[in-house]
């Protein structure tokens, strides 16, 4: 009798797996499918956007031929390398910026700290549309909005807010042990040794995930930079170029050539997002212990 | 317990500080009242020269911007009126050609005067801290201590007053690049400058009348806020909880004991965060074309007739972007719930099963409510970010379909709105006023769950 209930929740449990399992792959199909549509766009041969089959009829590598060879009306690779610059840049004075007020903010004991939080948190909740146009008319005022200052312009659009987006980093550097920073003290470390020579090191999981997430923030963004960049198509940043391309004059021979340059700025960005969440999962389990 | 001892001894410290303001300007004696006028007179004679000059020379530079011809002074008293001189043609009698001459631009008056405002600000704090370490010099002198020179000064720099150091670039970052365009913006909610009848080069103080227009329901422009309004709160709703719960199931599902390969599947459910939302959401609305891909695969399967208006038809519109919203939204929810799940007290389930309860009581007995209690401050942030979900919206239907005559689409929240008044339409006042009713509202939800969150309350628990 016992036996035979326990076969019976074993076949229970295995028509359940089975069903899990097909649930899954059919919700991972549908997950997957827009992307793998994607992809095999970019290698068809023709033109336009609307086409009468799901696969294409001819496959072809034109189009990503086209992309770097074809400069007339876009340039790929100058995008390219123009969102590259502007990422770096902005990477690194973000980084700074979160550094320097997680820091001070988590480890050190001023007369501001608490209106400066605060400050940092009503700020969050503007949405950062409001002041776009504002940013801009100020960046205009400054003459930065024109010829080969408007790279300088989307960097600082880009690292500027970073003083308020230091809440996961002060949240790690909440948890290393304030006996350090006092041990250090007591062996002579002034504030600024300790931020350099023991704080930065033990934050090194967080700071790589920092360096990443600000470095992809020019790639996603398409807002602002379209804001700021208008039609300067020389300073294009691949988001705009992308979103320009299927805009009603161009869609039609660049469908496929926009599917070519997704994928290309897809697969960095995707694995970049990988190892970004690599490293903050290194950072939340392996927190400093005393 | 350890709170009150802080802030007692916050307090103390307080009292304690010798070098106030007021006791610099209560005990100081005539060089310091005389350093209120000239700053750094202090630190000079007391031999801290280099601080001293730096005092006077801010001093100096900021008079000098406020008074020279068109600085300060003439923006800040230009504000009241934000201009009125028209442009002109004038007629050059020598070279006989019409020249121009340049009018007032209120946009660049309201700027530079607000600027001024805050130069005047940040000038007075300057000031304050210029009269108190005038004072500490000459106090520490007179009672024949050691009076920091400049290398000490900036030694200190990078010990006690290294925050001095490290805040000073986030900060004057954000109070040119967030604040100042902040007070700009907001003080266009009080202007008429606006494409409408014609008033983007000269416009005028309004007071209220941009925020009577939009909160009376009777004008065209209040009922489409009210439309729009009424979206954005359905929409929030919508793409918060439904997420939230499907996210839930999702990762119950994955997480089933017997499943083999969970990172895999996982990892599969997270492409759509990984890969930039303007290419995955710009390829779904190529899809979702009356022309795209799925109206077509569904016509060669016979299954209809004739194309459904996906993104054309106000109803299809709203919810397939919910139902998009859910493709992106899902795998977070997954990300965040993963960890949480597995510190449900097994005994609890245990319990449950000895009791006879099915799968869906469970669901909604243990695992639901113990969700729900531990990420209601995560539910509420997804929230107030689906208030200002621009990218779902924007990406996918640019607010469309858009009727004639309306200035938003059927699919706008208040933010693409925003984006649209601003950007496109040019109707920088009603732009302003959105954005400072957002404003409100997200911060009132966000005080409320904030001030009762654990985080805010234990976040002096570490110290």
């Amino acid at each position: 009798m016992a036996k035979k209930v326990h076969g019976g929740m074993k076949a229970k449990r295995i028509t359940g797996d089975v069903i899990t399992y097909i649930f899954l792959i059919l919700v991972c199909i549908a997950w997957l499918l827009p992307f793998f549509w994607l992809v095999m766009q970019s290698f068809r041969d023709g033109k336009g956007q609307f086409i009468s089959t799901f696969l294409p009829t001819a496959y072809t590598l034109n189009n990503y031929k086209a992309l770097f060879t074809e400069f007339d009306v876009m340039n790929f690779p100058r995008m390219f390398l123009n969102t590259f610059g502007i990422a770096c840049c902005t990477c690194v004075i973000s980084t700074f910026f979160v550094l320097s007020v997680s820091y001070c903010t988590s480890r050190l004991k001023w007369k501001m700290r608490k209106p400066y939080m605060n400050m940092a948190m009503i700020l969050n909740l503007f949405p950062g549309f409001m002041t776009m146009v504002a940013v801009y008319f100020i960046l205009k005022a400054l003459g930065m909005t024109e010829g080969n200052k408007i790279p300088l312009a989307l960097i600082i659009c880009f690292s500027s807010g970073a003083g308020t987006q230091f809440y996961v980093m002060k949240g790690f550097m909440d948890t290393i042990p304030k006996a350090l920073d006092e041990a250090a003290a007591i062996d002579g470390c002034t504030r600024w040794q300790i931020f350099t020579k023991i704080t930065l090191p033990l934050c090194k999981p967080m700071i790589v995930y920092q360096i990443i997430t600000s470095f992809m923030a020019p790639w996603v963004d398409f807002v602002f930079a379209k804001v700021i960049v208008r039609t300067n198509s020389q300073y294009f940043t691949v988001s705009i170029g992308l979103w320009n391309m299927l805009e009603k004059e161009y869609v039609d021979t660049w469908f496929v050539r926009f599917c070519a340059g997704a994928v290309l700025v897809s697969i960095p960005i995707s694995i970049l997002f990988m190892i970004t969440q690599k490293f903050y999962q290194e950072a939340m389990n392996g927190a400093v212990k005393g | 317990m350890s709170n009150t001892l802080t802030k007692t001894a916050a307090a103390r410290q307080k009292a304690a500080n010798p070098f106030s303001l007021s006791a610099a300007l209560k005990n100081g004696g005539p060089v310091i009242w005389l350093s209120c006028l000239i700053m750094g007179l202090g630190n000079l004679l007391s031999g801290q020269i280099i601080m001293g000059l730096l005092f006077l020379a801010i001093e100096v530079g900021v008079i000098a911007f406020l008074a020279m011809p068109s600085g300060g002074f003439y923006w800040i008293s230009m504000l009241p009126s934000l201009g009125w001189r028209e442009q002109q043609k004038v007629f050059n009698e020598e070279t006989f050609v019409y020249e121009y001459v340049a009018g007032d631009q209120s946009q660049l008056i309201l700027l530079y005067g607000i600027a001024s405002l805050c130069v005047i600000a940040l000038f007075v704090l300057v000031w304050q801290s210029s009269v108190r370490s005038g004072y500490k010099a000459v106090y520490l002198k007179k009672n024949g201590k050691h009076v920091p020179n400049i290398v000490e000064t900036v030694r200190g720099l990078f010990d006690e007053n290294v925050h001095k150091l490290l805040m000073f670039l986030p900060t004057a970052c954000l109070a040119i690049f967030t604040i100042l365009p902040l007070f700009y913006m907001m003080s266009m909610a009080f202007t008429n400058y606006s494409k409408e009848g014609d008033h983007l080069v000269l416009f005028d103080w309004v007071g209220l009348a941009n925020f009577k227009a939009i909160f009376d329901s009777t004008s065209t422009i209040g009922k489409q806020f009210g439309s729009v309004l009424t979206w954005t709160l359905i929409w929030a709703f919508f793409a918060t909880f439904l997420n939230f719960f499907l996210g839930t199931i999702m990762a119950l599902i994955i997480n089933r004991k017997t499943i083999r390969y969970k990172a895999l599947w996982r990892g599969c459910l997270s492409m759509t965060i990984a890969v930039p939302q303007f290419v995955s959401l710009m390829v779904i609305r190529s899809m979702l074309q009356p022309e795209g891909i799925v109206n077509r695969m569904l016509l060669n399967a016979g299954l209809i007739s004739q194309r459904l208006p996906f993104l054309t038809n106000a109803t299809w519109a709203r919810v397939l972007v919910i139902i998009v919203n859910l493709w992106v939204g899902i795998p977070y929810t997954i990300m965040q719930v993963t960890g949480i799940l597995q510190n449900i007290p097994a005994e609890q389930y245990e319990a449950a099963r000895i009791d006879g309860a099915n799968v869906f009581q469970t669901f909604f007995n243990i695992t639901l409510p113990y969700m729900i209690f531990v990420l209601t401050p995560y539910i509420i942030t997804q929230f107030t970010g689906n208030i200002n979900n621009f990218n779902v919206i924007y990406l996918l239907t640019r607010g469309e379909p858009m009727y004639v005559g309306n200035s938003a689409g059927e699919t706008d929240l208040l933010v693409t709105w925003l984006y649209k008044l601003s950007v496109d339409q040019q109707k920088y006042n009603l732009a302003a006023v959105i954005g400072i009713f957002t404003f409100v509202v997200l911060s009132i939800v966000s005080l409320i769950t904030y001030r009762s969150s654990g985080s805010y309350k234990d976040e002096e628990g570490f110290k």
